[in-house]
Order: structure tokens, then sequence, then C-alpha cells
């Protein structure tokens, strides 16, 4: 594998769980549990999508291929999407929605602070610019988590399925491969071992004020590197890529 | 008192939420803006079934941003509300319940992605000119409220035409999409001024009492006047076969909406009010637990609080 694949590749990983992360909140809007919380979790959609964008922009870029950024969300398939498993998993109620949101949030905050020092200029300056709206959004999700945790008996309920639910999908989050150890190399990509246990950390933190327990011997589902997905991602990608698939030779 | 209410209308002054006002004034103002903010919330639906398909990334992104600004409509509108003494539990109760009414537009289905070309185009369009004139309403919060809505509802129009314009310049399939897309929404888009004024029964005190400063065919037809020449140059037809410039009028003659159609949308029986409805009382419903773990945890925070003092 060339640098520039590898360099392919990872933005991809960033840009897909982006992407697949705002497909799924931005299936609340207008039904969310009341306006503010349904205006919140839309804007957290449009930041996602923001992100994204910009990542696609660069990975179209470094392919040098021709394709640009709506080729890259559209025109492609579900073995080739490379967002991490969590970010695909369906919204069920709000405590998954929000807990799924919260985890991921905690890794990119920590992820973002340290691409922020990668070599390549590019991805420094998308780094730069998204950490102030992840720090936001990490505020909101975690605040939410420990209200809900620790509110009603039936929200802690919900809360405790959903951890129950979704803890499986945040090992693979910082499993690494070829890519990693050639950007690594480079000073480009960020070591995720560097930022696991912070990860952890933040995690057990909220999580305790939320009153809630982490599942003991937990099976870590894995499989996104490689783009094996679970079942979610080949709905999602039918219904976001209909259109531009339908008319391929149409301009929007 | 009531003088004093007159002589502020009289000199054009705005009514503010701690003056005096009669009840039947406050009354038709409650009715009024929450009707327009029930409309903001509903109609994040139409668009919003569109958020997951729209067929580029910035398409994307404008539409979640323009859907987010109608939700923040929704807010403002909900907040003028409150300020003549009701709820916002009281207000989403009325609409739920079907007491209160919502624009009848938003009953409407979005088919394909060249509906919400035409809603921001058409229905952000007609929208505006009823809000124009509602930034010189005679209450200042809904004024004020209204002054922040235009600046968005007119960005809104823009953003709607511009993807309508890019569909008529497109590939044959999107051309015809976008004319589909007109041919439906041009009727249910007239009606939205509300019935002919000689058929409506709240018009004249709503300007009497300088709530309303148009009538709903003033409105119609400065809406007609201004659409027509859009459509015309981007090459798609307003589906009427009487419309026809008239000179002496210096405007265009247009042919009656199926009045018949809206009534019936109106008593629930559009092509979406269940749906419409039913998704917004399904969220209220599955929202409970979340508002009200938010309650108990702010009380349990009080009580902790408390206890260390
Ligand atoms: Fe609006
Ligand atoms: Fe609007």
């Amino acid at each position: 594998m060339t640098k520039q694949e590898a360099l392919f590749n990872y933005c991809l990983r960033l840009a897909d769980t982006s992407l697949i992360l705002a497909q799924r909140n931005a299936e609340w809007c207008g039904h969310g549990p009341f306006l503010e919380e349904d205006l919140a979790l839309t804007n957290l959609s449009l930041d996602l999508i923001g992100q994204a964008n910009s990542i696609y922009q660069y990975a179209a870029q470094v392919e040098g291929k021709a394709r640009n950024e709506d080729d890259l969300a559209y025109h492609r398939s579900e073995r080739e999407f490379l967002n991490t498993l969590i970010a695909e998993q369906s919204n069920g109620d709000y405590a998954k929605t929000i807990l799924r949101q919260f985890f991921c949030d905690t890794f990119d905050f920590y992820f973002y602070a340290e691409l922020v020092k990668s070599k390549d200029e590019t991805l420094s300056a998308i780094a730069e610019k998204s950490i102030k709206e992840i720090t936001y959004h990490l505020r909101h999700t975690s605040s939410w988590v420990e209200r809900l945790g620790d509110g009603t008996e039936e929200s802690h309920t919900r809360m405790q399925d959903a951890l129950n639910e979704i803890w499986r999908f945040t090992g693979e989050m910082f499993e690494m491969n070829e890519v990693d150890t050639i950007l690594i190399k480079e000073g480009i990509a960020v070591d995720l071992n560097s930022i696991k246990s912070k990860w952890e950390s933040k995690s057990k933190e909220i999580l305790d004020r939320a009153t809630i327990k982490i599942p003991a011997n937990a099976f870590m589902q894995r499989g996104s590197r490689e783009a094996k997905h679970t079942e979610h991602l080949g709905f999602i990608l039918a219904e976001m890529q209909s259109l531009p698939r339908a008319l391929p030779d149409a301009k929007w | 008192m009531d003088a004093n209410f007159e002589a502020k209308l009289a000199r054009n002054e705005n009514i503010e939420p701690k003056d005096w006002m009669p009840d039947i004034y406050r009354k038709h103002l409650i009715r009024q803006v929450s009707q327009h903010a029930h409309s903001e919330i509903i109609g994040m639906l139409p668009e919003g079934n569109w958020i997951t398909r729209a067929p580029s990334l910035r398409a994307k992104m404008v539409l979640i941003a323009k859907v987010q600004d109608e939700g923040g409509h929704g807010l403002y509108l909900y907040t003028a509300a409150e300020s003549l003494n009701i709820s916002r539990e009281e207000l989403l109760e009325q609409l739920h319940t079907g007491k209160a009414k919502y624009s009848s537009i938003f009953n409407y289905p979005t088919l394909t992605w060249a509906d919400i070309g035409a809603i921001g185009w058409l229905v952000d369009g007609a929208a505006i000119m009823n809000q124009v004139m509602l930034q010189r309403t005679s209450y200042g919060p809904y004024a004020r409220a209204m002054v922040r809505i235009c600046k968005e509802e007119s960005f809104h129009q823009r953003q709607g035409y511009e993807i309508t314009c890019k569909l008529a310049a497109g590939t044959k399939e999107q051309k015809e999409m976008a004319q589909d897309a007109l041919n439906r929404f041009w009727w249910p888009t007239l009606m939205m001024f509300g019935p002919p004024d000689a058929a409506s029964s709240n018009s004249e005190n709503a300007i009497k009492w300088k709530i309303k400063r148009e009538s709903n065919d003033q409105l119609r037809q400065r809406f007609v006047n201004q659409t027509v020449p859009q459509a015309e140059l981007i090459g798609l037809t307003i589906p009427d076969k009487n419309l026809e410039w008239n000179e002496a009028k210096k405007g265009y003659d247009f042919s009656d909406p199926d009045w018949k159609e809206f009534n019936n949308v109106i008593h629930g029986n559009g092509p979406c009010n269940r749906e419409r409805l039913g998704a917004r009382v399904k969220a209220h419903e599955n929202g409970r637990w979340v508002r009200e773990a938010a309650i108990a945890y702010a009380e349990k925070r009080k009580q902790k609080a408390a206890a260390y003092q």
C-alpha cells in the first residue's frame, strides 16, 4: 500500500463515519422529544455532514481520479464504506441515540485534538475547525447521558439497556491496520492507542455519573476496517444514494 | 383604557404584553400566532422527509439548515404566543387534539426531490407575502419575531428557486420532475392566502386591529404577479389555462383554486393530515419520558444543592 492509498483510505474512514452518523441523527428531524432538542440534534447532524464534506473533498483530491465529494458519498457500495459500526446502528429510543453520539463525540474529541498536530496540513486544518463543534457536541451529549441515566426509573432503565446494546461496538473504534502504520510513520495519522485510555476514563466518568454500568466481559464486534458491516448499512445507503443512482447523468 | 388601546393603534404604535388589550384581540392573536408556530413545526415534516435522500452533500446541508430554521421560527413564535399568557404545553395540546389549525399546505406530500424546490420557491415565497406585512403587525412580540423570520424566509425562497432552476435546466427526467412539482404545488400554494375576501370571516377584524394590513386577495394577486415571470424564465408552465396578463389592472388574471378541496384539507381530509398530526403526537408521546427525566434530574440536583447548604 502506498502512502497515497493509505491517506485516501484514512480520509474515507473519517468522512464515512461522520456522514453515516449524520444520516442517522437526521432521521430524528421533526420527531425529537421536544423542539429545542430536535433542533440540537439537527444541528449536530449538520456539523457532521460539513465535516464529512470537507474530508471527502480532500479524499477526492488525494485520490486524483477526477471523482468529487458527491461521487465518494453517493457512488460507493456497502463493501467500500469504512464508517465505524457504531455509527450505523439504528436510532432506537432517545437514550440509544444520545449514548451512541456520546461515545462518538468522546472519540472525536480526543481524536481531532491529536489530528490538529498532523503533518498533513489539510487534515490539521479540518481538525482545527471541527474541534470547536465537537467540544460543544460532547458537552451536550454527556449532559444528556447523565440526565437520562440519573433521571427517572424509566429513563435509567432505558439508558442501561442502550449501554448493554451498543457497548459492543465501541472497541473497534480504536482498531488500527496497515493504513495507520504507514501514516503514523509519516506523522499524519493519530496513534489510536494514545487516545484509548482518555476515551475510557471520560466514558467511565460520565457513565458513573449517569449511574449506569458497563456490561461485564462484553464481546467486541469488529469489521468496519475491512468494510464488513452490520446489516444496517445497506439500507442507509440504499436510501441515501437512491436519487443519484437512479439518474446518474443528472447534476443536482 | 380601551381608548388608550385604540389610540395606540391609530398612532401605529405596538401593543406590548403588559399593555391592556381587549380579550377578543388577545384571543385572535393567540389563534393566529400559535397557528403560525404550529405551521412552522408541521412544515418541518414534508421537507424533513427528503433530508436522508437529498441528492448531493451540499443539497443535504442546505435542506437541513432550512428545516432547522423553520424549527427556530416555531420557537420564536411559541415564545411570542406565550407572552399572551398561554403555555407551550397548552398550545401543543390544542394542536394535538385538532383544536388549533396549521397551514393546510403541509398536508400535501413531498413525492419527489423537485417538491423540495417547489416548497422553497412557492410555499416560502407565499409565506413571505404574508410575513412581510406582519413585520408591521400591531402586536410587538409578533412583529419582532417576524422581522427575524422574514430574513430567513427570503433566503429559503431563493434556495428553493435555485433547486427548481437546476432541475429545469437538467436532464429530461429532472425537467419533468420540476414541472410536475409546480403542477401539484401551484394550487395549494394559492390557497395558502386563505379564502376569498368575500368569504373570510376573520379578515375584517384582523385588518381593523392592524394585525393584518392587506387582504387575502390582494396578497394572492401579488404572489401570482411575482411568480409567473419566475416560472417563465426557466421554461416552466403555470398549470392554469386562464392565466393572462391584464394590462388594465397591471396584474395577471388567473383561475380560482378549488375551494372545495381547500375545505376538505382544512377539515382533515388532505392527503397527509393524519400522517402529519400523527407524527407530531407520536413524537410528543415518545418524548414524554425524556422530558420527565430532565425534570426529575433537575429536581435531584436542586435537592442535593440544598442539602449542602
Ligand atoms: Fe419558517
Ligand atoms: Fe421557510
